[in-house]
């Protein structure tokens, strides 16, 4: 495989970006009816980025491999626009190829038919995503952000409908004011050290006068408070659970990975910019990304106790991953930080075949409307304004019609899938949901290794995120299995659910990532472990970029 | 001038915030637009050495060239940039307003008023 990589490298980092630019722009010039053909040059591009991704993951992870730097405009690093490849950004490259490509199958079943331009905006949103986890200048990432942004705004409105245009209004308006906090904080960084390039300002953060110290701290708090409203961290993610369970499935599905790059642009930029090198600012805001992962974590482990609405559920719970993995970066340590990487993918997966899960089980609820009875009265599901269960559930009152009847395969299908989903997100063994939560406890008890830090003390902050590890664990694991006996036990004269492969495939592939990561948790370990190695020594990839030399004109 | 483009900045970003937290999307739309104007003018103001008074924009023929002698021009092209994309993303928020708008029946921006609130003649 290295051997046909090699053959395309490096210019391979840029396809990432421009194979889904390329695929958008060709659906553009086909007209609506071409919906087929439309559909398979979506699942066939998004199947290539895949095989793509996984071929760069591989590539950066051979031993003694340097970060891959390309420069753009072959230009030298801090004047032109530099992409830069390295463990990280490889990582999230395979885990967005593979949500995309999941939503992608699901969406093939029937939701892309709900409006016009989704396969477009499907890729350009993959465009925009790649392109954040592959720059290495600032500015240039503003600009993915807003390319994913955009794509998604579009997006989380198709279906149409009263819920999805007043939740987009919501969403638009809060990502609108999060894009200004992001060009004042780049441009005060700009004015502070004269350059955006990521590698350039991890040098220049070290030199910053003393005078300046405090305006630099402003220009990254302002630049955070940005990453935090897309990492949704309390108090800034009220917008995020209408948003997501409002959009249909698949784009909920898909936004399940949105989350998640506030928290690599967090994890980039604070272990390069803040790192040990930075002198005075070094480890600055560790605090404030402790504390709001804290605070989130509880918010989102609260929220799913009091969701009864399955798309609410899986919204909190990318709200309570969200939170986990900001509060375990703020803590800045190597193994915690490759716990972390660990779960981040399994918890993504998770989250992701919840939203899918959860679109198929509403159905099958609602015998195949896509409105149920009780939101005409803006009730609940099971309980309405006066805590009485609705109408249509069975609490225990005709057991024994339902004892000794074959259970049909696709009701065990969404059931096993479900319990699947359960494992994952509240942490418990055999899913990868535990590994990933083990690893990070047990980081925070050794901070050093196993056995070579005994007597180093843990802080209240240590505790307090243990704490809350194994408590928002619980808190999940109560709410997902009531919702799971709601739904799938306490209900009778309902019709067996329609399943079609299209729409079981993807969520048993994303189950079997998870799956896969538990059984190849070695190698993966060792994978998120040089990761973060590779953070928490931000001089190699300063020294890759700064030292990348242009081409020599032919 | 330094005191002049704060003060035009500082006002600006006042009123956006304020209007932005107003109940009818067409004030947080006015909202967001003087916000992105009040970014726009800060980003102007972040060049090197401060703000540029009196420098040239261009290369001239018999001026050295360094910054002391010309404006910065990182701050020219982050600015067209970010009005570009500002101004894209206005008009798409705009049309999801009139869709709110038409779908609601109310320019509120949760889509609802008060139940006991009178429809606007």
């Amino acid at each position: 495989m290295n051997t046909l990589t090699a053959v395309f490298m490096p210019h391979l980092v840029l396809a990432p970006i421009l194979l889904p630019m390329l695929t958008a722009a060709c659906m553009l010039l086909l007209r609506e009816e071409h919906l087929r053909l439309k559909l398979a040059l979506n699942i066939g591009a998004t199947l290539l980025g895949l095989l793509v991704a996984i071929a760069l993951l591989l590539w950066v992870d051979q031993p003694g491999a340097t970060p891959v730097v390309y420069l753009a405009g072959n230009w030298r690093a801090p004047y032109g626009i530099v992409l830069v490849l390295d463990r990280l950004s490889a990582l999230m490259l395979v885990l967005t190829s593979t949500l995309a490509l999941a939503t992608a199958l699901f969406a093939a079943a029937r939701w892309h038919r709900a409006g016009v331009h989704f396969h477009p905006l499907f890729q350009l949103q993959i465009m925009g995503l790649c392109g954040a986890f592959l720059t290495a200048d600032l500015f240039n990432l503003f600009v993915f952000f807003e390319i994913m942004l955009a794509a998604s705004y579009g997006l989380l409105l198709h279906g149409s409908g009263r819920a999805r245009v007043q939740a987009g209004l919501h969403f638009i308006a809060i990502n609108l004011a999060a894009s200004s906090l992001f060009l004042v904080g780049a441009s005060m960084l700009y004015g502070l050290t004269g350059t955006l390039n990521m590698a350039d300002l991890a040098q220049r953060i070290a030199q910053v006068a003393e005078a300046d110290r405090g305006l630099l701290h402003a220009a990254a708090g302002v630049l955070a408070a940005a990453f935090l409203i897309k990492a949704a961290i309390w108090p800034l993610n009220f917008w995020l659970v209408p948003a997501y369970s409002a959009a249909s499935a698949p784009v909920g599905a898909l936004f399940a990975i949105m989350t998640k790059v506030g928290i690599y642009a967090i994890l980039r930029l604070w272990t390069l910019l803040f790192g040990m090198g930075a002198g005075v600012s070094a480890q600055f805001g560790s605090l404030w990304l402790i504390g709001g992962g804290l605070l989130t974590m509880v918010f989102g482990a609260l929220g799913m106790l009091g969701s009864q609405r399955l798309g609410h559920l899986a919204g909190y719970a990318a709200i309570l991953s969200s939170g986990t993995l900001l509060a375990a970066a703020g803590f800045g340590q190597p193994l915690l930080t490759a716990g972390l990487l660990y779960y981040l993918p399994s918890s993504t997966l998770a989250v992701c075949a919840l939203f899918l899960l959860a679109d198929l089980i509403d159905r099958w609820r609602n015998d195949g409307v896509s409105f149920a009875p009780y939101e005409k009265q803006d009730n609940a599901p099971f309980l309405n304004a006066q805590l009485v269960p609705t109408e249509g559930l069975n609490l225990d009152t005709d057991e024994e019609i339902l004892t000794g009847r074959v259970i049909p395969a696709a009701m065990a299908f969404l059931g096993l899938a479900f319990m699947a989903c359960t494992l994952v997100i509240a942490g418990l063994p055999p899913m990868s949901g535990f590994i990933g939560k083990f690893a990070m406890l047990t980081a925070l008890l050794n901070p050093l290794s196993l056995g070579a830090s005994s007597g180093l003390p843990l802080g209240a902050t240590g505790w307090t995120l243990m704490v809350l590890l194994i408590g928002t664990g619980l808190l999940a694991l109560i709410a997902l299995t009531r919702t799971g006996i709601l739904h799938f036990w306490a209900t009778y004269d309902r019709a067996t659910p329609q399943l079609r492969v299209l729409e079981g495939l993807p969520i048993t592939a994303l189950l079997l990532g998870c799956v896969a990561m538990t059984v190849q948790a070695g190698p993966v370990m060792r994978y998120t472990q040089a990761t973060a190695d590779a953070l928490y020594n931000p001089a190699l990839y300063v020294q890759a970029v700064m030292s990348a030399t242009p081409r020599a004109a032919p | 001038m330094e005191i002049v483009i704060a003060l035009a900045i500082g006002v600006l970003t006042g009123s956006g915030v304020w209007l932005l937290l107003r109940p009818r999307t067409f004030q947080v739309i006015m909202g967001l637009a003087l916000l992105s104007y009040a970014v726009n003018l800060f980003i102007f103001s972040m060049g090197r050495l401060g703000l540029a008074l009196g420098k040239e924009p261009i290369l001239q023929a018999g001026v050295p060239n360094d910054l002391s002698h010309y404006a910065d021009p990182m701050p020219q092209a982050l600015t067209l940039t970010a009005i570009v994309i500002g101004f894209a993303m206005t008009a798409l928020f705009l049309v999801v307003i009139l869709a709110s708008r038409g779908m609601v029946g109310t320019d509120h921006v949760d889509g609802s008023h008060a139940p006991d609130a009178k429809e606007p003649p």
